[in-house]
């Protein structure tokens, strides 16, 4: 049962994901419409994506406040998911268990960040005004899969090395299963529900931003008509 | 006309105002005319079952723009946009924040093109297209002036723009247009220019101009039109012939061929630099409108087009002209086709072959502002932010005393005239004020400061805007005017002609 589950997410989220990137890359883009001043070069929007994307760099020049958060919750969303590594392998390097420190920390300022960023959705009036209730759903499932980790790691601690037996063999073994003996093992259940479900919605709604960053044309473009003819593809003569 | 219109108090800073839902929503256009809709290929009235049209329009539009397509989905709506658009921040409706104008259409796009949209229409905010979302596209969709400066914040580089033009196509091909820019276009095509002047009457206002020039300083300043086998082709805003200020800046451009003496011509036919095509987000129109600069340079046989003063002309010029109406393999390659006005005195300047007399402009203390196609959507000379420092290189070598704005609004930072995109109608005019106030703002803080009385810009546009705003702001109608009205007053006749 896990393991079909697991596989149909995870199936769902690879398809509809390259589904995105297909959809994008092969939509046409008639103009050239780089947002300027804009790199001139191929090698300078491909730094200019890195700033965007690594740095979040015209978020910064937008919002100090919302910068700080938004980065703050992406950089401990990526320390945290690599933590999360040790769960899927038999046997770690043994510098790994340093790291469990840093990822646990992570996991805290996640939820702090995660808990600010839904703060402004009630007390800022403009960000109020924009959200739906699909963006507060957003946020208050990232928080239950934030919180839910923090409690098995803090206060209700599961059955973790019958979850890691679990999460190694079902790759390979329909059999594998998850055991309920105590709350901490019910909040895991939970934990891994929501985690697909956010698998799920990944590619069909908002979150797909991380792909189409890329395929931005404001910011993919190279300034350069003058030198080089872009060809609109739908109208070409 | 001041005294029927309701003008802002100007404060000491740029306020995020508090939201005033609803309180642009009287504000539409006026409708399109037949007369004006027919010969542009759009219906001429409402189609039949223009609901249903008007979704499958938004389809072919998400398989033709990629922007589109990835900016309808992408948009986390994290609100770093909510108080950059000067339309927002000059009348408080939210319908004016960048997130919340793209969000009328994102609404519809999620309603009938994805799947949470058909099943949970009320969870994501999903939207009939229906009479009250028509409504709202008309009108919110005429409050943006395709500026671009969301497009800089955003995280994504959502760029509104590219929103409001699709819509306008969308409402265009059911039949519901906007007079005003659709007027413009069809006279284009009819006449040559936007304003509709024809032949005579521009070879008389060249003419006139030219006697103008003669008795002011004595040399004879030629203004030459449809005149075959000249090295370049001027491509002006029409309002460069008929307007004040634009006409100074006009003799500025006749000034500065002459100095260098560079042989050239306006056309007749090709006598206009602005496309609307892209306000009303056509491609089709853009490409047409471009083809007749195209025609002409073959016909008049130039070797190089030279763009006047004109904000959205030199986005089209310079980013979409090779794409609509090129190449251009049959100019001089060793020039880049198109080339700003700016772009071409300054490298006159140079290399030495105009000499500037900076206190012919000393009554004035200048300032910049950077017109948003030209800040945001082009660039001058070979560096990235050229369009920044090329103009304001040719302002310091004309004028002694300059100074800039808060940097918060200036270069790619500019904030719009409140009057581009399409929206420079005498009926959308409340809009115009209130869209006006944060750049008013940050110009008052330099008159304060400054003495500031000379508000320096490359774009008919802003010039019309500004003439009827600042007036009513309190600021004198003279304070504005081109950069190369500068270049008029302090070129130097005859110090050394011709290029060195």
């Amino acid at each position: 049962m896990l393991t079909y589950l697991t596989y149909t997410v995870l199936v769902v989220f690879v398809a509809g994901f390259l589904w995105k990137i297909i959809l994008y890359a092969r939509s046409p883009a008639p103009l050239l419409i780089p947002t300027t001043p804009a790199p001139v070069t191929k090698g300078g929007v491909r730094l200019r994506l890195i700033r965007e994307v690594v740095f979040f760099e015209s978020l910064f020049k937008a919002d100090k406040l919302l910068w700080a958060l938004g980065y703050a919750f992406h950089i401990t969303l990526a320390l945290v998911l690599v933590r999360h590594i040790r769960y899927f392998f038999e046997r770690m390097p043994p510098y790994f268990e340093h790291y469990q420190i840093i990822g646990q920390l992570a996991g805290v300022a996640m939820v702090g960040a995660l808990g600010l960023l839904w703060a402004r959705r009630f007390l800022i009036d403009r960000v109020r005004h924009i959200s739906s209730k699909a963006d507060h759903l957003i946020l208050v499932l990232l928080l239950g899969i934030g919180v839910s980790g923090l409690l098995m790691d803090y206060v209700l601690r599961p059955d973790i090395i019958a979850i890691k037996r679990a999460m190694t063999t079902l790759w390979t073994s329909p059999a594998a299963a998850l055991s309920v003996t105590g709350p901490g093992d019910v909040i895991f259940i939970l934990h891994l529900a929501m985690v697909f479900v956010l698998l799920l919605i990944i590619p069909f709604s908002k979150l797909t931003h991380m792909e189409g960053i890329f395929f931005s044309p404001t910011r993919n473009q190279v300034d350069n008509p003058r030198e080089k003819r872009h060809v609109n593809p739908w109208s070409a003569d | 006309m001041a005294n029927d219109h309701e003008v802002p108090e100007i404060h000491d800073d740029i306020e995020t105002p508090a939201l005033k839902p609803g309180s642009m929503g009287h504000l539409s256009p006026y409708p399109a005319l037949e007369k004006h809709m027919k010969p542009l290929g759009f219906p001429d009235a409402r189609v039949p079952e223009w609901e249903k049209r008007g979704v499958e329009k938004l389809g072919e539009m998400l398989k033709k723009y990629r922007s589109l397509q990835v900016y309808m989905d992408i948009c986390v709506k994290c609100g770093a946009c909510t108080d950059k658009c000067h339309y927002f921040l000059g009348t408080g409706d939210p319908n004016n924040m960048p997130v919340q104008r793209a969000e009328l259409m994102r609404s519809v796009y999620r309603r009938y093109f994805t799947a949470a949209g058909r099943m949970f229409p009320g969870l994501v905010n999903a939207r009939d297209f229906n009479e009250e979302t028509l409504n709202l596209w008309f009108t919110y969709y005429h409050q943006c002036s395709q500026c671009r400066r969301c497009s800089l914040y955003c995280p994504y580089g959502i760029d509104t723009a590219e929103i409001s033009m699709a819509a306008r196509e969308i409402m265009d091909a059911i039949g519901v247009g906007h007079k005003y820019t659709t007027e413009i276009v069809a006279k284009v095509h009819d006449i040559g220019n936007n304003l509709g002047i024809p032949k005579p009457a521009l070879s008389g206002t060249l003419q006139f101009l030219e006697d103008d020039m003669l008795e002011n300083t004595g040399h004879e300043i030629k203004l030459p039109l449809d005149q075959e086998g000249a090295e370049v082709l001027l491509v002006a805003p029409s309002a460069d012939f008929f307007s004040e200020p634009h006409i100074q800046s006009l003799m500025g451009y006749a000034k500065v061929f002459h100095q260098a003496g560079i042989s050239y011509t306006i056309s007749s036919y090709a006598s206009e630099a602005a496309n609307f095509g892209m306000f009303i987000g056509s491609f089709e129109q853009k490409k047409k409108i471009a083809k007749r600069i195209a025609e002409q340079a073959r016909a008049l046989k130039v070797k190089r087009i030279v763009v006047g003063e004109c904000g959205h002309a030199w986005r089209v010029a310079y980013s979409f002209w090779n794409t609509l109406s090129g190449p251009f393999d049959y100019l001089d390659p060793r020039y880049p086709v198109p080339q700003h006005i700016c772009e071409f005195t300054h490298d006159l300047m140079t290399r030495g072959a105009l000499k500037f007399d900076k206190g012919a402009n000393d009554d004035y203390v200048v300032t910049m502002h950077d017109s948003c196609n030209v800040a945001r959507a082009s660039r001058m000379g070979p560096n990235p932010g050229g369009q920044f420092t090329i103009p304001r290189d040719l302002i310091r070598a004309t004028c002694n005393h300059f100074v800039d704005m808060d940097e918060d609004t200036i270069h790619e930072k500019t904030l719009c005239c409140g009057g581009g995109g399409g929206l420079l109608t005498d009926e959308l005019m409340d809009l115009r004020i209130q869209g006006a106030a944060p750049r008013v703002t940050a110009l008052k803080k330099v008159i304060k400061e400054h003495k500031v009385n000379f508000l320096a810009l490359i774009c008919a546009i802003c010039k019309a805007q500004f003439n009827k705003m600042l007036p009513m702001y309190g600021i004198p109608m003279e304070t504005v005017g081109g950069v190369h009205q500068l270049v008029s007053n302090a070129i130097q006749l005859g110090a050394n002609k011709g290029i060195v």
